[in-house]
């Protein structure tokens, strides 16, 4: 019987010729992911090693990254004092892959192990951090763990007890249309698999939009999978896996490209027609909550967020500057922008888009999660309503329980801001 | 296990934002997080703080139970007040984490319960005393309870290091 690409992925990560759903597993891990909840981590770890006699160093600092971003710069002294403890352990075990707070190497954790090459395909690759499931846009089998799990990773480097997980298939046939994109596929596939549709399970992508998409759109179907419960999303790599890797993440190393077999059995298959998709929009408070865009439109919003490690990167702001150029966010509507990484925020300042940008009334943020978690910056008034391009609507997510957010794409983020209210961008309104 | 009563009754989809917001992440020994747990939701967080709700008292929730972040602290937060969730299912991570960290949960797809009612676990099932009713629980798989048996997986995993599993 043949297999899907993660149950494949994990024959091979095992050494086994084969796997079937539900075997347990227990794989080696390539690359292990911590922001600043790697603090939590410190403490797991050593706790691990308390009365053993054993000297306690990491089982390999070369596999091990962390990205300080979810509270950059530090918002308060506890968070500060969370960084320098991380800073010290760092440095103490040889940690390689670490990106403090600067404005070389910094960024989201989402996006700088893509941009740097530290994920490749077929690797096994755990974060703590829920959207860790993003990298499975270049062909790894990638999941969120909690700290303790990452504790015990760091100590023996494999998971423990991993259930090869069945794969539901997407198959997005035809092309978006205009003004149509990656996010708004991800909240029509969420919307009917609902927030607990894939628990357990992995989404495979496949289609000719698939294959056409750039990386970061991928990025952004695989980020937004765990949104269905998904434990990974995984677009099985192809040509364009290897140019970015290549071109845009500096690897030169081999690469080792496989996909699915043939006859893989898959626990379900659901097919999307991308022609007739319009920009969709989850509603406050499920991500599931799910309608077209013209269902809400004309919804009052007092503030716009267009970043996060969903819709951060440099298409997402070109596609924004180029609606805002010359224009004007609405009187009453305050509009955030926080690139993904700083090596984006560059590449937006060298090709325009951030000049456009401010030059239209949007305050332009440091790179970081910023207001996505709702702890630093934009927070909302009791009773506001805000339209973002990040990846969560849960009720409290941008730091008020009493505040609605809605979820978009980066068009429909930037069309309504210009209005004041939540706008098609195709026109129409 | 003794009887006790369901001190809160909770829908579907209850996200780690309701369980333990954002912004009290920087937070992480599980000797603190039990002050923010359900923060938002004013009246219980008064009650779990004042100390009304009695260790080995029930939360009982609906599908989907802790969905959202990996952050760790939605468990710790539960279980540093010795309650026990039951729900009709759990999200992934929320569930390894509080198999990790020794949070009590029980997995129950058809418990039909409300606030006030009580409830007894016993033979692998959930007796609803007040409606007369019982419910089947689902066992975790063996791997997991494994790790449950050790005491938690700081335990575990240190086992294996010294190589004493
Ligand atoms: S941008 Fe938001 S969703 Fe992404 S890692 Fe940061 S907090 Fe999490």
């Amino acid at each position: 019987m043949g297999m899907t690409y993660i149950q494949k992925l994990l024959a091979r990560a095992c050494g086994e010729p084969a796997l079937a759903v539900g075997d347990v597993v227990e794989p080696p891990v390539d690359l292990a992911m911590s922001h600043e909840n790697g603090a939590l981590v410190i403490n797991q770890f050593n706790e691990i090693y308390q009365g053993t006699g054993r000297d306690s160093s990491v089982w390999d600092p070369d596999r091990i990254a962390i990205i300080f971003d979810h509270r950059v710069p530090a918002e308060s002294s506890k968070t500060a004092t969370n960084q320098k403890k991380i800073r010290e352990f760092v440095a103490k075990q040889g940690i390689g892959k670490f990106h403090d707070i600067r404005g070389d190497v910094g960024g989201i954790c989402h996006q700088i192990l893509p941009e740097n090459g530290y994920v490749r395909p077929g690797a096994v690759v755990v974060g703590t951090d829920s959207h860790t499931t993003t990298h499975g846009a270049l062909g790894a089998f990638a999941f969120g763990i909690g700290a303790t799990e990452m504790a015990s990773v760091w100590a023996l480097g494999h998971v423990l007890n991993v259930e090869v997980p069945a794969t539901i298939k997407v198959v997005v046939k035809g092309r978006l249309g205009p003004g149509v994109y990656a996010k708004d596929l991800i909240l029509a596939v969420i919307g009917k698999l609902t927030a607990e549709g894939a628990n357990y399970r992995v989404i495979e992508f496949h289609g000719e939009e698939i294959r056409n998409m750039p990386t970061s759109g991928r990025l952004v179907l695989c980020n937004m999978s765990v949104e269905a419960g998904a434990t990974a999303g995984v677009v099985p790599p192809d040509a364009e896996t290897e140019r970015y890797l290549r071109q845009e993440a500096g690897v030169t190393d081999d690469l080792d490209l496989f996909g699915p077999d043939a006859d893989a059995v898959y626990e379900r298959v659901i097919e999307i027609d991308a022609a007739a998709l319009g920009p969709q929009i989850a509603c406050p408070h499920t991500v599931d909550n799910v309608k077209p865009v013209a269902d809400v439109r004309g919804t009052k919003v007092q503030q716009v967020v267009i970043g996060s490690c969903t819709n951060g990167r440099l298409d997402d702001l070109e596609v924004a500057a180029r609606i805002l150029k010359g224009k004007h966010v609405a009187a009453g509507t305050r509009m955030l922008v926080f690139p993904a990484s700083w090596r984006i925020y560059s590449q937006a300042l060298e090709r325009g888009y951030l000049g456009d940008i401010i030059a239209a009334g949007a305050v332009v943020c440091n790179p970081g999660c910023g207001p996505c978690l709702g702890v630093h910056q934009g927070a909302l008034a009791d009773g506001e309503t805000a339209l973002a391009t990040t990846n969560r609507n849960f009720k409290g997510r941008m730091g008020n329980p009493s505040a609605e957010v809605y979820l978009c794409s980066p068009a429909v983020a930037a069309a309504s801001a210009l209005t004041g209210v939540i706008t098609d961008p195709r026109g129409g309104n | 296990m003794a009887i006790a009563r369901v001190v809160c009754k909770l829908g579907d989809d209850v996200s780690t934002d309701i369980i333990y917001p954002g912004r009290f992440m920087a937070t992480v020994l599980p000797t603190e997080t039990p002050q923010y747990a359900f923060a938002d939701d004013k009246a219980l967080n008064a009650k779990l703080k004042a100390g009304e709700i009695p260790p080995g008292s029930f939360i009982v929730a609906g599908k989907n139970f802790g969905c959202g972040s990996s952050r760790e602290q939605a468990a710790s937060c539960i279980s540093g007040y010795g309650i026990i969730v039951i729900a009709r299912h759990f999200a992934r991570i929320f569930l390894q984490n509080s198999i990790n960290v020794g949070l009590a949960m029980v997995i129950c797809p058809t418990i039909d319960a409300a606030e006030g009612d009580e409830l007894e676990i016993a033979e692998g099932r959930v007796w609803n005393r007040t409606s007369g009713k019982s419910f089947p629980i689902e066992a975790l798989p063996q791997a997991r309870q494994a790790i449950i048996d050790a005491g938690g997986l700081i335990p575990y995993t240190r086992r294996l290091l010294t190589k004493q599993v």
